[in-house]
């Protein structure tokens, strides 16, 4: 049961410009969507449609079951949350959470029932009396939340609310907006250029590129399955190695022209058939790394031509050679310079200029070179 | 290009200790990243190096020349900013030209024309020479910024958080370029970043600083591997390291949390704070440390568990396939070697081995 639905909305300017295109989606309640994809992708244009900051040039917006599209933000039951911290300095946390229901005409009685209930469920009722100077940045935090909360609004809106954060800020700060979520619930759509941010926060990603939805889907589908090139090059950290090459065989699944000299052997399901000419897309976890000496069993051999230690993990990236096909690439995101990045243990391999690697069982997405769609 | 040296740098701005006696080198050709969090001394510290801010104490060598006092256009540094500011009137090439056509430096028009081609080529924004920056996006202004720099081919480079106002995409690939522009130039650059990522990926040699001070100046790799102060631990690590209280008893570093999480350890009897990196503690069904999970959260290749052991919270990083729910017990374990020690005051003690 839809609770928020967007149905066709458009949005068009003076100018002719299309920042929103005919954007369906539908939000079950108690979600958390998250709206990612570049700058000037109208994943903002499209949340401050719904808050109603800017006019729909079509399309229809419902929230619990009442049109919406054209009725004043006041009147629309949404809460959104530009930035944390910006709490009054003068006030006391109760003053501060106060504040928006008081602005709503509520009464006495009423607001302090509302307001010990709300600092219960986030566990700052101790604070009640404190001034914001004196809170620590985490305690902060939550009082910023509560104070959005308090009102109850039907859907919490966010527009990159820890852009401005510094990283470990913004580290602790998704954390507690997580927390939260998990703990209460409450129906949100958050926008976001962090592909990280979005996938550790969303129950629902919409990923977006020129006012388009390119992919609806849960994290876990978006990151193992993007849909299209687009999706495959802009989830990940780095996103997936993006090669040509062509089906040679469907089962058992091999490709040429990705490995120079060598077809590319994997194991993953799909509905590509040979002949094909496909973009093979591979994550750095996608590939197993082994001394060079380990021939045979679908390893091949590649040199080495970057290593970044990154702490945790390095990256090693191994060139794929010259294919020798001189086959053109379907589109801007396929790597021209063949390079393969490959996660592996701190320091492993350290030295060596070539190694053999192979796919893991089941890993790769191939993608129609000429529709750019995951086959 | 130049080897840097600082010694003794030192900066009050009113009750502010800024910079509190920084020591800083970078060799000729050599990538320092400097790590800190808000307010470290970061900034005050390039804009010495730049002439934009007088110190007050402390020395400044550039190729063994004292520039301390030297004015800022005599020092032949170069600034790239987190903010790129282009001339909008002006073309790309023009913007590029720009700092070369003062006519004190007295550049031949052909050599401007084939220095701007140069660093035009490097930065891969040939196509866009002839378009004005308001046509360019972020990260292509960016390029366009860094440009600006090369093209003046100064004994360094000095570089503030030049990824920061980028899309999270777009820093990840101008990183990777920023690092082979770099090693191909040979550009003796300072790079100043918050970002730990950033910091281990671009970096020779990296300097830890916070409240005006430098707690670490090593490579990348053992600074990760032994942070020298619980401070380092945290700032530099992806998920940060995590701490809990501990004691040193009888040979043995022993958690405060849970008594049955204990490693050997020689320091000296008494209360300290144990840091784990989030990798370095794993689920294991017969792990001596007791855990609740609270929450779960999917990177793709990684996952981050946030659990709480006693009433310390601490995140792991695990992958895809460990079955862990919020609200559910499991135990942990730890490799002796991966436990870092600190004393009281944050210095570190020992590695428990």
């Amino acid at each position: 049961m839809s609770y928020l639905a967007l149905e066709q909305v458009t949005k068009r300017y003076a100018n002719g410009f299309q920042a929103v295109k005919r954007f369906d989606l539908s939000v079950r309640q108690g979600a958390f969507v998250v709206f990612l994809g570049p700058s000037g992708c109208g994943k903002t244009t499209t949340l401050r449609m719904i808050a109603g900051l800017e006019e729909v040039s079509g399309g229809a917006i419902s929230l619990a079951g009442r049109r919406i599209e054209t009725l004043r933000p006041a009147d629309r039951d949404i809460a959104f949350v530009f930035q944390f911290f910006a709490l009054y300095p003068h006030l006391t946390v109760r003053e501060n959470m106060e504040f928006p229901l008081r602005a709503q005409g509520m009464r006495g009685a009423e607001i302090a029932t509302r307001v010990d209930e709300t600092a219960r469920m986030l566990g700052i009722a101790p604070l009640l009396t404190r001034k914001p100077g004196t809170l620590s940045g985490g305690d902060a935090q939550r009082v910023s939340l509560a104070r959005a909360m308090v009102r109850r609004p039907k859907a919490f809106l966010m527009d990159e609310p820890l852009g401005q954060c510094d990283l470990h800020l913004r580290e602790s700060l998704r954390d507690e907006i997580k927390r939260l979520h998990v703990g209460i619930g409450a129906t949100t759509v958050y926008v976001t250029h962090d592909q990280a941010e979005a996938l550790s926060l969303a129950d629902v990603v919409v990923l977006m590129k020129d006012g388009d939805i390119q992919q609806v889907a849960s994290p876990q589908d978006i990151y193992h399955r993007p849909a299209n090139l687009f999706a495959a090059h802009f989830i990940g950290s780095p996103g997936m190695a993006l090669i040509d090459g062509t089906v040679t065989s469907a089962s058992p699944l091999r490709i040429d022209g990705v490995i120079a000299g060598a077809p590319l052997a994997l194991t993953t399901p799909t509905t590509a058939v040979a002949g094909q000419d496909v973009v093979v897309g591979l994550r750095p976890e996608d590939i197993e790394i082994a001394p060079e000496v380990a021939s045979g069993d679908r390893f091949a051999v590649g040199s080495v031509s970057l290593r970044e230690h990154l702490g945790a993990f390095d990256l090693i990236d191994i060139d794929l050679g010259s294919s020798g096909a001189a086959a053109p690439t379907g589109t801007a995101l396929v790597d021209a310079r063949r390079i393969l990045k490959c996660r592996t243990a701190p320091n492993a391999f350290a030295g060596a200029t070539r190694v053999a690697f192979r796919v893991r069982d089941g890993r790769g997405v191939l993608f129609d070179r000429v529709t750019g769609k995951a086959v | 290009m130049a080897a840097l040296a600082i010694t003794g740098l030192t900066r009050r701005f009113g009750a502010v200790q800024a910079l509190a006696g920084i020591d800083l080198r970078a060799g000729d050709g050599e990538l320092v990243a400097v790590l800190g969090p808000t307010g470290a001394g970061k900034t005050t510290t390039l804009r010495a190096i730049a002439g934009l801010d007088r110190p007050d104490a402390g020395a400044i060598h550039l190729g063994g020349e004292d520039i301390t006092h030297h004015d800022p256009a005599r020092r032949d540094v170069a600034m790239v900013f987190q903010n790129f500011s282009l001339y909008p009137h002006l073309t790309v090439g023009e913007n590029l030209a720009f700092p070369l056509r003062a006519p004190w430096r007295r550049i031949a028009d052909d050599q401007i024309a084939a220095r701007v081609e140069r660093a035009a080529r490097i930065l891969h924004i040939e196509p866009m020479l002839t378009r004005k920056p308001t046509m360019l996006s972020g990260g292509q202004m960016q390029r366009v910024a860094i440009g600006r720099a090369i093209v003046r081919e100064p004994r360094l480079f000095l570089m503030d958080e030049p990824l920061t106002n980028l899309d999270a995409k777009l820093r990840e690939e101008l990183r990777v370029e920023l690092k082979s522009i770099q090693r191909e130039l040979k550009a003796t650059t300072i790079y100043v970043t918050h970002d730990p990522i950033e910091a281990m990926a671009l970096a020779d040699r990296l300097v830890v600083l916070d409240h005006g001070r430098v707690l670490q100046d090593d490579t990348p790799d053992r600074v990760y591997a032994s942070p020298a102060h619980r401070r380092v631990g945290e700032l530099l690590g992806a998920p940060p390291m995590n701490f809990l209280a501990a004691r040193v008893e009888g040979g043995q570093v022993r958690l405060l949390a849970d008594a049955a999480a204990a490693w050997p350890c020689a320091a000296p009897a008494g209360e300290v704070v144990v840091g784990l990196r989030p990798e370095d503690l794993r689920v294991a069904s017969d792990g001596a440390i007791s855990a609740r999970c609270e929450i779960v959260e999917f990177f793709g290749a990684d996952v981050v568990v946030g659990l709480r052991i006693g009433d310390e919270r601490v995140r792991i990083v695990v992958d895809e396939r460990a079955d862990l729910r919020p609200g559910t017990p499991c135990r942990l374990t730890a490799k002796a070697a991966a436990v870092h020690v600190f004393a009281m005051d944050g210095r570190r003690i020992a590695s428990a081995s």
